[in-house]
């Protein structure tokens, strides 16, 4: 087991490495001159000679990559050109709201998910299984900003429901601790807060766990159907046991594998889909933090993001790994 | 004799000249959602190729005094925030979408087939280099490496379609590497190779046609997302540099600031994209059934 996590833990290195490659030569390939395109036009003199200082533009361009590389590895992921703000203390801020953005969509995904594709197996080619076809269907057709503003136009502007941006409301007197608005709302003892946090989590929860959602039942459903056919499931059947006994000690352990691959492989796609919702909702994570330095052509911000971004997705991946090897000891013995 | 000997000869041949590509389109054109599919595509195409005749009005023309009316018969679908007819506008707002999905898809297909042509062709070390390269792509999620390459390339719709088409590079080089690998290893080319056809004719005869059909059900699919990805930069206001341009996700964004008033600027606009990917999604799926028999159901 390990062994299997050291060889997995190596494999993410020459491709971290790569992407620094391609990140750094985004940078120093702007068009002209690196230091004028990245100040604007209307920079002076100083701060164009301070910036090439920075980049060390008169170094030999391997020199520039090796001190790039030095930076990043000691956690020094340059500053925000408009704030001077560290970039990667800039991130770990707003990470938070990220992350329960996403693990929200996730349970949403999932929770719904798995039970409406194992419902859909236990009916194969009823009117359900045609349902859930559909489902799916748009799941993958509905881009999140239509999705999202859909959801904010009935719930919030039509219905009054829910509200339709932020995270909770601003005058409510949240105190930011650890910036996960239901963990500090906890952790003031103010249930109100927490439920209010929780209102202005439903909609883009729903807008970003729609594509997992779709994708989730689908695989569900097909994995439970392949399990189902499987000789020993036939076998559980004949011997008499009764079918929920069948469906959870026989039929999902096994039918759990893909999904749990599947499961993994959302959380880049989620990630990548909170950077559109967080826009949708007013949602200050890092996915509005990239979009804003796009704006401001902030260009150490969207290098730096887009690398961290790669790193969480490699490291969720990982994991990812790891748990199918404790599930599946076929995987470890490989 | 030599009489019957011709009508089983005939009809040998009949069943052969239908050939892979004629059994696979009879079997889409009896496949209903994959109809339904290609009807969502007529519509879209006949949108984009005849805007100009179908849309009442210019995609810019209008003014403030006819700003934000609701549907009615002078404008079926409203008018936007300038007073432009929003209908004329998702007419013309089409052709932004298919030429950049087209685009896009196409130039994904000729870098990633290349890419996978190579690997699983050549194989050895240049197959790790190139592999490891589309891994580090990878490692990107989808849209996020969409909006690094137009953030640094600048706003436009080249860049645009560029960047949508390096998010589908990984996809299509891993499918073709795949296929040509596990194709290169299959019976009937070792059947092939042992009646003594060239390499050439293997490739071209044998290995190719077997390898192109995932690539193409690849690209059908990757048309749908292709579509969401465009507009989602338009969304973000990455979409081309004239804001003026009749793009989906643009006038998306415009929509959000008059939600309350214009629920329309959000209705048609959403709907046409929806639409749209509906159709290639079941254009996708249903070229995947009839091209590979084994995955129907």
């Amino acid at each position: 087991m390990l062994r299997f996590i050291v060889r997995r833990l190596l494999g993410v290195i020459p491709v971290l490495f790569g992407l620094s490659i391609i990140l750094f030569a985004f940078v120093h390939l702007l068009p002209g001159d690196p230091a004028t395109a990245i100040l604007g036009q209307h920079a002076t003199p100083e701060r164009v000679a301070a910036m090439r200082e920075y980049l060390g533009l008169d170094d030999p361009l391997w020199q520039q990559y090796l001190n790039y590389l030095g930076n990043v590895l000691r956690g020094d992921l340059g500053s925000s050109i408009i704030n001077n703000q560290p970039v990667l203390r800039e991130f770990l801020i707003r990470f938070p709201a990220t992350i329960e953005l996403t693990v929200a969509a996730m349970i949403f995904a999932a929770g719904i998910g798995i039970p409406l594709g194992r419902y859909a197996a236990r009916h194969a080619q009823g009117w359900s299984d045609g349902a859930v076809t559909i489902i799916s269907l748009l799941g993958i057709s509905i881009p999140v900003f239509v999705l999202g503003l859909t959801l904010q136009y009935i719930f919030a502007v039509q219905l009054d429901l829910l509200p339709a941006s932020g995270r909770v409301d601003p005058r409510a007197g949240l105190e930011i601790r650890s910036n996960f608005v239901l963990i500090d709302s906890l952790l003031m003892g103010r249930p109100d807060l927490f439920m209010d946090g929780l209102s202005h989590l439903i909609l883009p929860a729903i807008a970003l766990g729609s594509i997992p959602l779709a994708i989730i039942t689908r695989i569900t459903r097909a994995s439970v159907l392949d399990v189902n056919n499987e000789d020993y499931v036939r076998t559980a059947r004949a011997k008499g046991l009764d079918e929920r006994r069948i469906s959870s000690r026989h039929i999902m352990r096994n039918a759990w594998l893909p999904v749990v691959t599947v499961l993994g492989l959302q959380v880049g796609g989620l990630l990548a889909g909170a950077v559109i919702t967080e826009t949708v909702f007013g949602w200050g994570g890092v996915g509005r933090y990239v979009v804003d330095g796009i704006f401001n052509r902030d260009y150490f911000v969207i290098q730096n993001t887009i690398l961290i971004f790669a790193l969480v997705f490699l490291v969720v991946n990982l994991l990812v790994d790891i748990l199918y090897a404790v599930l599946n000891p076929r995987i470890r013995y490989a | 004799m030599a009489a019957p000997a011709i009508p089983v000869a005939q009809g040998v041949d009949r069943r052969a000249s239908r050939g892979l590509w004629g059994d696979a389109a009879r079997r889409l054109l009896r496949n209903k959602p994959a109809i339904l599919g290609l009807c969502f595509i007529a519509l879209f195409v006949v949108a984009a190729v005849f805007a100009p005749i179908l849309a009442p009005y210019g995609p810019l023309e209008g003014g403030l005094a006819q700003r934000l009316d609701p549907p009615s018969p002078a404008h079926v679908m409203g008018t936007d925030s300038q007073g432009r007819d929003e209908y004329s506008r998702v007419l013309y707002g089409a052709q932004v979408s298919l030429l950049a999905g087209v685009a896009s898809v196409v130039m994904g297909v000729a870098i990633g087939g290349t890419i996978g042509a190579l690997a699983g062709g050549v194989g050895g070390k240049l197959d790790s280099v190139l592999m490891r390269f589309v891994d580090v792509l990878l490692a990107v999620p989808g849209i996020l490496l969409a909006i690094g390459i137009v953030a640094f390339l600048g706003r436009g719709l080249p860049q645009i379609m560029f960047a949508v088409a390096v998010v589908n590079v990984p996809i299509f080089a891993r499918i073709l590497r795949g296929s040509l690998l596990s194709l290169r290893e299959s019976d009937y080319i070792t059947a092939a190779r042992s009646l003594g056809a060239s390499g050439t004719r293997i490739l071209l005869r044998h290995l190719l046609p077997n390898s192109l059909s995932p690539l193409i059900v690849a690209a059908t699919l990757a048309l749908a997302t292709a579509i969401i990805d465009v507009a989602g930069l338009g969304f973000l206001g990455l979409g081309p540099p004239d804001p003026r341009t009749p793009e989906w996700g643009t006038m998306l964004t415009d929509s959000t600031k008059f939600i309350r008033q214009a629920p329309w600027l959000l209705l048609f606009p959403g709907a046409a994209i929806v639409v749209s990917a509906v159709g290639f999604n079941l254009l996708g799926d249903g070229l995947r059934e009839s091209l590979d028999p084994r995955m129907r159901r």
